[in-house]
């Protein structure tokens, strides 16, 4: 029973450990994410507004429920990093002269905070210093307000606002092309003439104030100092992005350790009720002696116990080491100063609760039949097998079957509980593998659908302030160039009955070739001389549909408000957003033929040089190259699928061997004595094979297009579950997906065939065949 | 009589020693014997005589220790694995105490299991006609009763005409009347088919249908009789 024992054993750890790992590591970023935000100060309240004058701080400070406030000075700016030759943009927030910040307080973790007498010192965020090996004392350019200047990096800084540091409508972070950098208010004032004023407020309130009166005041407030609309914690770029992350975890904490949990519980119950069958004897005579029901069934509970007992605490040890490690992983995307590790004694408790109950639930029935026999029934012979003549024979296949086909066809309809439970065993092996894989088909397809049906253009560049359409001309007229279009991007608000949503649209010309919008089919949508296009997840939030009349307001310029009639839904997995010709949307906020930036498509060769001419040009906020930011998807990707791929591979084995080994084992056990009965005849040791095998073969290969369907459920289940106006996961397995899937539960199922095979070559005749006296 | 009949068997010096833990059993101390073509002979001795080592040891399923044991001229102490493999499957048919049926097959099914393999076999329900049980052919074992399974056994055992049959205790599980009901139809084999066979009992009434009968007594032949006349199954009583 040894190799049972372990089987059971190591799927028992398996769902232990993936319970543990992604619980403790939820756990543990949550605490250490509080942890963070209580110490350094995380704001409650954030807005961005064109400018305003710093006396205002006083009437904010006003505002009822408000704690403490902040005013800052952010921009963006456009950096220059010596030997990465791309694009590279980074938010600057401005720290206060006197120091520390009050709110969103920074965490240093070299060097110092920037000099206030100096204007050329900068703090930066750790992952983009640590993706260009930057450190205290280091030099780079940078573009500010349209002027070159020379940076000097004075410390590398940790901050709860930018735990995980993300542009807006991106797909992953991207550490190398995007950074967040702090200059001390005077600085950074100078440099954007913003001596006296501010754009950007943050705040904290007290306790049990109602976060939406603040908000609703705040707008009120900042409405003509041109304020983009205030949004909560809950809105927070950073603070979104890793409670998405703790609701992933959720979910999977969910979902795998009840697959393996349950296949432990079917485990204990086929190897129990035949070691229970094997012992009747025993059984009877113990109870002979005067034991009683009890003590028998303490007896096997007790060893069912120590099965789950060593399977549990090995268990806690991996999924301790696992959680480390994937803590550890969240780490280099998610930064925090210091990382705690919980395992909250409750979890385990749970545990140890969940594999106790699942496994006596498991084999409840094998131990009330051992208690149940009398003494003298216990110690007779079990009686003979009734066997029938199976369906699959009665379909007429029957005459073509050789007689160890029907063996085998008869053994599987005899018992067709422990037939299906193992076939769903497998199957639920086989899903597992097709999860892993899932994760990176969407992202493959969420790639193809971005960057290869929707956005044609390989370069994009973004003005600092709305230009002229002329640009457009301009920027078409360079060498390399060889075709542009504009767009314009405007900050809004929807508003749809009581619903309301904070976004942008983008206009793009109507006849655009580089911005494509796809209808649900993928089909290309033409874009009407008026009216909005709405991303598809948007109307839902929203709940518009096309014809509706949708109010619109703008949140930069003229700050218009208008009624703009839905006229159809696009398809998009990334962000949600509205799309209108870029001419209505310059009518509707009331500017002339103002542009944002241009979609470009450039000639290989000229790349580079148009790239560092771009970089040179003070009008342009920010370049990005299409192929760069695909490459850096799947730079960040690329780590974390490796994890989730190879605990998936641990665990669909782990689950297949489990199901496999055991049953092979048992029908070895119940069935030597025919199998060498046929080897007296003079069967081959492969035509025996053959019968205990082609039992497993076949259920292997009936569980494997089921493992299809319900991996495929899965996955639809998580797409659901995960959606968000962040991103939604689109519904896509590759055919490379099943086929890999496939093949790690055949090759786990021919690797335990074989350890069985292995002991059928060694089965000894005569010991088999002894009589009984 | 038998000297001019073909030797099939030719035991020879024949030992076996177990090692059971720290004891060694000598299960066999030296044999030597004959089974000649077409003969029925009675391995007759009590438990632990070595007589079911021997009978092993002769249909390929065990080695010996020493000695030599030909069927036919070959050496089946000195025959591989896959030898005695073919040897099992084209030469010898077995009959066992417990009958070791497959009891997810019928009965015409169990003979078809031999019949499958072997390369110039009787149908099924020829054989199981021979054991009289031509209305049993679709009954699993567990709707036969015993004598009924064990005839199914013979019937399996000889549908590949084989050459030898070894019974090993064959009506030890069974009442005298079916157990004699059994003896019948192996009677009626040998004696139509001509098939050699040697049957191993601890029960002295069966050796009066053999042709010879040798005994055994803790692993040595302690004697070998003659029956001038052999009685047929129907006259024995136990």
């Amino acid at each position: 029973m040894k190799g049972q024992v372990f089987a059971i054993t190591l799927v028992v750890m398996s769902g232990v450990a993936t319970f543990i790992m992604f619980i403790s590591t939820m756990h543990s970023l949550d605490f250490t994410r509080s942890k963070f935000y209580r110490e350094y100060n995380f704001a409650d309240v954030f807005v961005n507004l064109k400018r305003a004058p710093e006396t205002l701080k006083y009437k904010i400070n006003d505002i009822q429920g408000v704690h403490q406030v902040e005013t800052r000075v952010c921009a963006q700016a456009k950096l220059d990093i010596r030997g990465f030759k791309e694009s590279v943009t980074a938010r600057i927030t401005s720290i206060p002269d006197d120091g520390d910040p009050l709110l969103n307080r920074l965490y240093i973790r070299k060097g110092r905070l920037p000099d206030p007498a100096r204007d050329n010192e900068v703090a930066m965020n750790e992952t983009f210093a640590q993706a260009h090996g930057l450190n205290p004392g280091d030099k780079f350019a940078a573009v500010i307000n349209g002027k070159w200047k020379r940076l000097t990096v004075t410390g590398i800084v940790l901050s709860p606002e930018f735990i995980l540091l993300m542009k807006t409508g991106a797909m992953t972070p991207d550490f190398k092309r995007y950074g967040a950098l702090w200059m001390t208010r005077k600085a950074i004032s100078k440099a954007y003439d913003m001596e006296g004023a501010f754009n950007d407020v943050v705040l904290t309130v007290y306790p049990g104030t109602a976060l939406s009166d603040v908000v609703r005041d705040l707008d009120n407030i900042l409405g003509r100092y041109g304020g983009f609309g205030a949004y909560g914690r809950k809105d927070q770029i950073s603070h979104r992005l890793l409670s998405e992350e703790f609701r992933q975890l959720k979910t999977s904490s969910r979902i795998y350790p009840t697959i393996f949990i349950c296949v432990a519980a079917f485990l204990l119950n086929i190897v129990m009720s035949r070691t229970i069958s094997t012992q009747r004897e025993q059984i009877g005579t113990l109870k002979a002696f005067g034991y009683n029901n009890l003590s028998i069934a303490v007896h096997y509970a007790t060893m069912v116990m120590m099965i789950i007992a060593t399977g549990v605490l090995l268990g806690i040890a991996g999924g301790i080491w696992f959680g480390k490690m994937l803590g550890a992983l969240y780490m280099e995307t998610y930064r925090f100063p210091f990382f705690h590790y919980i395992l909250h004694p409750q979890v385990m408790i749970a545990v140890v609760v969940i594999s106790v109950a699942a496994a006596l639930s498991g084999t409840m029935h094998s131990l009330w039949n051992a208690a149940r026999q009398t003494p003298a029934e216990a110690m007779r012979p079990e009686a003979p097998v009734k066997y029938r003549v199976s369906l699959i024979e009665k379909t007429g296949i029957g005459r073509w079957l050789s007689q160890p086909s029907r063996i085998i066809f008869r053994n599987i309809e005899r018992k067709p509980v422990k037939t299906v439970l193992a076939i769903i065993g497998i199957a639920t092996a086989c899903a597992t593998m097709i999860c892993s894989g899932f994760f990176r088909d969407c992202i493959d397809y969420m790639v193809h659908i971005q960057f290869v049906l929707s956005q044609k253009e390989d370069m994009t560049v973004s003005f600092v302030e709305p230009t002229s359409y002329r640009a457009v001309y301009e920027l078409k007229r360079m060498e390399g160039i060889s075709s542009g279009e504009a767009f314009r991007s405007v900050p809004v608000r929807m508003k749809f009955g009581h619903r309301s949503y904070k976004t942008v649209i983008n206009g793009i010309q109507p006849d655009s070739h580089l911005n494509i919008l796809l209808d649900n089919h993928l089909k290309s949508i033409s874009m009407p001389p008026s009216g909005i296009l709405l991303t598809d997840y948007l109307g839902e939030i929203l709940g518009v549909k096309a014809g509706d009349l949708l109010t619109v307001e703008a949140l930069e310029g003229s700050r218009a408000v208008r009624q703009v009639p839905v006229v159809a839904m696009a398809k998009q997995y990334l962000g949600v957003m509205g799309y209108m010709n870029l001419e209505a949307l310059n009518r509707l906020i009331n500017e002339g033929d103002a542009i944002s930036g241009a979609y470009l498509v450039t000639d290989e060769t000229h790349r580079e040089k148009l790239f560092q001419l771009f970089v040179q040009m003070p009008r342009v906020a920010e370049i990005v190259v299409r192929q760069n930011e695909i490459r850096s998807i799947y730079e960040i990707m690329a780590k974390a699928m490796l994890f989730f791929m190879f605990i998936a591979t641990v665990m669909a084995c782990s689950i297949a061997f489990g199901v496999v080994y055991n049953s092979a084992r048992i029908s070895l056990a119940e069935r030597s004595r025919e199998l060498s009965s046929l080897r007296v005849l003079g069967y081959t040791r492969g035509e025996i094979a053959y019968i205990l095998l082609g039992e497993l073969g076949f259920i292997t290969l009936v569980a494997i297009p089921l493992g299809f369907i319900i991996g495929y459920w899965i996955c639809a289940y998580v797409a659901h579950a995960l959606t968000t106006d962040l991103y939604r996961i689109p519904m896509m397995i590759e055919l490379k997906t099943y086929a890999q899937a496939a093949l790690v539960v055949i090759v786990s199922a021919v690797i335990s065939g074989c350890i069985v095979r292995h002991k059928l070559n060694n089965l000894d005749l005569v010991e088999v065949l002894k009589t009984r006296e | 009589m038998n000297q001019q009949k073909e030797k099939f068997f030719q035991v020879q010096d024949l030992t076996k020693v177990y090692q059971m833990g720290e004891v060694a059993v000598h299960a066999l101390r030296g044999v030597t014997m004959e089974l000649y073509a077409g003969e029925l002979v009675v391995l007759l001795g009590p438990s632990g005589s070595g007589k079911s080592t021997l009978l092993n040891i002769m249909g390929g399923l065990d080695t010996a220790t020493g000695g030599v044991v030909s069927y036919r001229g070959k050496e089946l102490t000195k025959a591989t694995e896959k030898e005695l493999t073919e040897y099992r499957r084209f030469h010898v048919g077995f009959v066992f105490q417990f009958y070791n049926l497959i009891s997810s097959l019928t009965a015409r099914e169990n003979v078809s299991v031999v019949t499958e393999i072997a390369p110039d076999p009787m149908a099924p329900q020829q054989a199981l006609d021979l054991v009289g049980l031509s209305d049993r052919l679709n009954h699993f074992p567990a709707q036969l009763s015993g004598g009924e399974q064990q005839r199914v056994a013979i019937a399996r055992a000889i549908s590949k005409k084989p050459a030898v049959l070894l019974c090993d205790e064959p009506t030890g599980a069974l009442d005298s009347q079916t157990g004699i009901v059994v003896l019948q139809a192996l009677e009626r084999i040998n004696r139509e088919l001509g098939t050699a066979t040697a049957i191993i009992t601890h029960n002295v009434d069966i050796a009066g249908m053999a042709d010879r009968v040798i005994h055994l007594s803790n692993g040595h032949i302690a004697s070998v009789e003659i029956n001038k006349v052999k009685k047929s199954a129907s006259e024995l009583q136990w």
